[in-house]
């Protein structure tokens, strides 16, 4: 990327080849790399190619591709999230959906508004337009492809049955959006497990390691939130300030080409230089934080709602467990279906302590990852700040230089 | 009236109405108050014969309560006033000129006219005093209370020049005292062609807030602006050659006690007859049709028109950027707070350092905005209202050309009918009439030949303004350009320090 010339955030940068999976530090193994090679955007809905790349014994291939839309994705997280062979694990979040509305209907408004303005405006806000649609799209991808890199990356989930059919099969899978009704389900199923959670939330865990976990939690996910809100605020008004120096931009060159005083003359070029660099200027620093550290904080909120998830999980599956002990208890008092209550009590042991198991290595296993995704991307910001700042501050110094020199 | 246009007061006056008052809205634009077609009193020159007849850049900034209904009557242009002078003469109305003042008058201007072009030559003489004068306004003082409170501020001023009597020098000035100074400008040299700076606005809500006892950080803001704004108007002002030596210039810089400027308020009868004037030269300038022969004002006037408009939509966007700037730094101090708690529920050790490190870069990086970048935005903000200003004064002088103009064509329509007439009573036998009327020609040629010398002088003046005005203006923007670029250069060098610090930080986390 030639320094000063690309309009838009470095997307194609070499940062972003390979593994898009910004937020993850996931290690690729050979046994199954899937990555999504390409993207189409139709008129309401992205149609995502899965390439996957095996050595399993499971796939008839080496490698393959099909497509996928949205929706499939949403199947396959849901299918994981209902399985409760998989109630020890915290599942990837599911990638968000795509959004280009906001963009489209900037669009529109520009469509609409052609003839109030001159070619040039209208050339340029469109290519502006037309860059923030495809930054949203580059990022829709990226959330899609790291949720299958994580899956791919689990050593349980990656056999999951219904991961291999979404990767396999070339057909639609016609999984149809959830109907109302579902969607009414899924929203009471929510409201009764934040009334759950309250509770659960309530019982002090004998052990410590999950007690410690349960309140970092909590904490840490509230914290991430306000972040990520206020990250989200800050970088809005850096875009507001990029879009007023585009207009200053277009003010001052219009000024510059204008005024026909020799004196103005050197004035004009300068001025267009000079206003070129205050537009990256803003717009990079912009493009950095929205990079690095939005995306960051927005997954990673995603994820510690996951890891709370599991928590809960866990905790239902205590109350579970210590019900069917007291179920038990009684039942031997009066000496009635005790066996049932035997097979009950051992059954939910028996889940509760696997899903302690997985659960103690899931968290340990996410808290690598968050720590490696952050030292990542913190890291890749103050890189990528320092090299606008110091490709802004000779740019800058030439400016300066040859101004003064024009006295 | 006549006898103080004669006298070399410090403050010759035409008598123009002057909008003045307490204005509401801050438009840069005035009427020129002549309600006469025949505007010969309005227009008249009343610069002292001794005094510098000096270049002035006159600028007519009055916000007046009608100053919107005027911009939409007038065409383009916005009017401009001409203000009152608080001097000895008394509250002038000029609606209906009484016509035994325009003799005197044109008897006067008879005498500017040569002097006019005589000290054009002084002018190039007067190389030998260089400039050196550096004003400076500071020390804003309430003094006061209640709605009759005022903010009284130093003027400080610093020379070599001989035309001071001291070398460094401070006296106490009001508000209203820079805009009286900047009415008796306006009245002398505008209608002349001299560009004379505006003043700076009026603003009811600021000064109301100021009054009331309000001391709060927009307040402060809004008295510090004002500082600023007035000390860029006097050094403006005395940059001018011509205006530097007018006396009433030298007396606002050194005298002690100065009158005060009474006629500067928007509702006395004073300002009630000045906001009809207005109107009603609103009104004629519409029908004031010239025929351009001379190319180059043409282009200018258009260049000027453009340049109007180009600079009131890059002031607006400068504006919007000053406000976005100032959220961003609030979003910025914001998001670092919540960085830092974020690091402190992080239970990894290095990582919770590196994100309360974080916090603290982002807290800097806003501290950082706020001082240099945005402050010196903040002055390209200003200097593009100054600006802003400064045209509608240009377009002022380019307007009172055209008034000269109409004069001098007003004054031929009438010598030719009266030739007329005067054709006719040779044929009747009234010999006292015919003398009259040989008399009234004989007037009106001088009329007519003082006009065009008017005009010739006016459109001269102009030139060598506009010339004047584009060089100052290109230095002016070239300065601040430069400035804010080295404050950019500087904010840049500081991220990179900042970020230079992090980074080791951030690689820490294991």
């Amino acid at each position: 990327q030639q320094e000063g010339l690309d309009d838009g955030p470095d997307f194609l940068s070499e940062e972003d080849r390979g593994p898009r999976a910004v937020n993850v530090d996931l290690e690729m193994d050979a046994t199954l790399q899937v990555d999504i090679s390409d993207a189409l955007s139709e008129r309401d809905k992205v149609k995502f190619t899965v390439h996957t790349k095996s050595t399993l014994p499971n796939f008839k291939q080496n490698e393959f591709s099909v497509v996928r839309q949205h929706e499939e994705f949403i199947w396959l997280h849901d299918s994981f999230v209902e399985n409760e062979d998989y109630a020890g694990y915290i599942i990837p979040p599911a990638p968000p959906r795509p959004d280009f509305d906001a963009s489209r209907e900037k669009l529109q408004k520009l469509g609409e508004g052609e003839g109030s303005m001159t070619k040039e405006e209208f050339t340029k806000m469109k290519q502006e337009l037309e860059a923030e649609y495809l930054a949203i799209f580059k990022k829709t991808v990226a959330m899609h492809e790291v949720f299958l890199c994580r899956v791919a990356a689990h050593p349980i989930l990656r056999k999951d049955l219904n991961f291999h059919v979404f990767l396999e099969y070339n057909q639609d899978l016609s999984v149809r959006g959830k109907n109302k009704k579902e969607k009414l389900e899924d929203f009471f199923k929510n409201v009764v497990k934040s009334a759950d959670g309250v509770l659960v939330a309530g019982v002090k865990d004998v052990d410590d390691f999950f007690e410690h976990e349960k309140t970092f939690l909590l904490e840490y996910h509230n914290r991430v939130k306000d972040a990520s809100a206020k990250c989200d605020r800050m970088i809005r008004s850096h875009k507001n300030a990029a879009d007023d120096m585009n207009r200053i931009a277009s003010s001052l060159y219009t000024l510059g080409t204008q005024d026909s005083t020799d004196l103005f003359f050197f004035l004009k070029l300068i001025v267009s230089v000079l206003v070129f660099a205050l537009k990256k200027i803003e717009a990079r620093v912009a493009a950095d934080e929205d990079l690095k550290l939005a995306d960051l904080l927005k997954y990673y909120l995603r994820e510690s709602q996951a890891a709370k998830d599991l928590l809960y999980r866990r905790s239902r599956g205590l109350v579970d467990y210590e019900n069917a002990n007291k179920a038990l208890d009684k039942a031997r008092a009066k000496n009635r279906d005790v066996l049932q209550a035997e097979t009950n009590q051992q059954l939910c042991c028996h889940k509760f302590e696997k899903i302690s198991e997985s659960a103690k290595q899931e968290l340990i296993d996410f808290k690598t990852r968050r720590v490696a995704a952050f030292r990542k991307n913190l890291v890749e910001l103050a890189e990528l700040e320092l090299k606008h700042a110091k490709g802004n501050l000779q740019l800058l110094q030439s400016c300066v230089g040859v101004l003064k020199g024009n006295t | 009236m006549a006898d103080t246009a004669r006298d070399p007061p410090p403050d010759r006056t035409d008598f123009h109405e002057v909008e003045d008052g307490e204005d509401l809205f801050p438009e840069p634009s005035a009427a020129t108050p002549e309600s006469q077609p025949a505007s010969l009193s309005a227009v008249d020159i009343s610069t002292n014969a001794n005094g510098p007849k000096q270049d002035s850049f006159f600028d007519d900034d009055n916000e007046d309560l009608f100053a919107e209904a005027t911009e939409e009557v007038s065409l383009d242009s916005p009017e401009r006033d001409v203000l009152l002078s608080d001097g000895p003469s008394p509250a002038i109305t000029p609606i209906t000129p009484p016509t035994s003042v325009i003799t005197p008058r044109i008897g006067h201007t008879h005498d500017d006219m040569f002097t006019h072009s005589s000290f054009d030559e002084i002018e190039e003489e007067e190389g030998g005093d260089s400039f050196d004068v550096h004003i400076s306004v500071s020390d804003p003082e309430k003094i006061g209370d209640g709605m009759n409170a005022y903010m009284a501020y130093k003027v400080t001023t610093k020379t070599s020049m001989s035309l001071f009597k001291q070398r460094d020098f401070a006296v106490k000035r009001r508000f209203s005292d820079f805009l009286g100074l900047h009415s008796k400008l306006a009245s002398k040299y505008l209608h002349i062609g001299y560009i004379v700076p505006p003043a700076p606005e009026k603003s009811i809500v600021g000064m109301t807030k100021v009054k009331v006892g309000k001391e709060d950080q927009s307040s402060n803001e809004f008295v510090e602006k004002r500082r600023s704004a007035l000390e860029r108007y006097l050094m403006r002002t005395v940059k001018h050659p011509i205006l530097l030596k007018d006396p009433d210039v030298l007396q606002f810089l050194e005298s002690t006690e100065l009158p005060r400027a009474v006629n500067t308020q928007a509702l006395s009868s004073a300002g009630i007859l000045r906001m009809v004037n207005k109107a009603a030269d609103a009104v004629n300038k519409m029908t004031i049709k010239m025929n351009e022969s001379d190319a180059w004002f043409e282009e200018k006037q258009q260049h000027f028109e453009n340049l109007d408009l180009q600079l009131k939509k890059l002031h607006a966007s400068v504006e919007s950027l000053v406000c976005h700037r100032k959220e961003l730094s609030v979003n910025t101090a914001q998001f670092a707070k919540s960085a830092a708690m974020l690091g402190n529920s992080e239970d990894h050790t290095a990582l919770s350092r590196a994100l309360s490190q974080l916090a603290e870069v982002e807290e800097k990086i806003d501290q950082l905005h706020q001082d240099q970048a945005n402050a010196d935005l903040y002055l390209f903000s200003e200097l593009l209202g100054d600006y802003v200003r400064l045209i509608g004064a240009v377009k002022g002088v380019f307007d009172h050309r055209m008034k000269t103009w109409q004069k001098w064509q007003d004054s031929q329509m009438l010598l030719q009918k009266k030739r007329e007439a005067e054709a006719k009573l040779q044929f009747t036998n009234k010999p006292d009439k015919l003398q009259q009327a040989k008399d009234e020609i004989k007037e009106l040629e001088g009329k007519v030949q003082q006009g065009e010398r008017d005009f010739e002088q006016i459109s001269k003046t102009i030139r060598k303004e506009v010339s004047r005005f584009e060089k100052e203006r290109v230095k002016d923007f070239k300065m601040i350009i430069v400035k804010y670029l080295e404050s950019l250069v500087q904010t840049q060098q500081q991220l990179i320090k900042y970020w230079e610090a992090f980074l080791p930080e951030a690689k820490a986390i294991s």
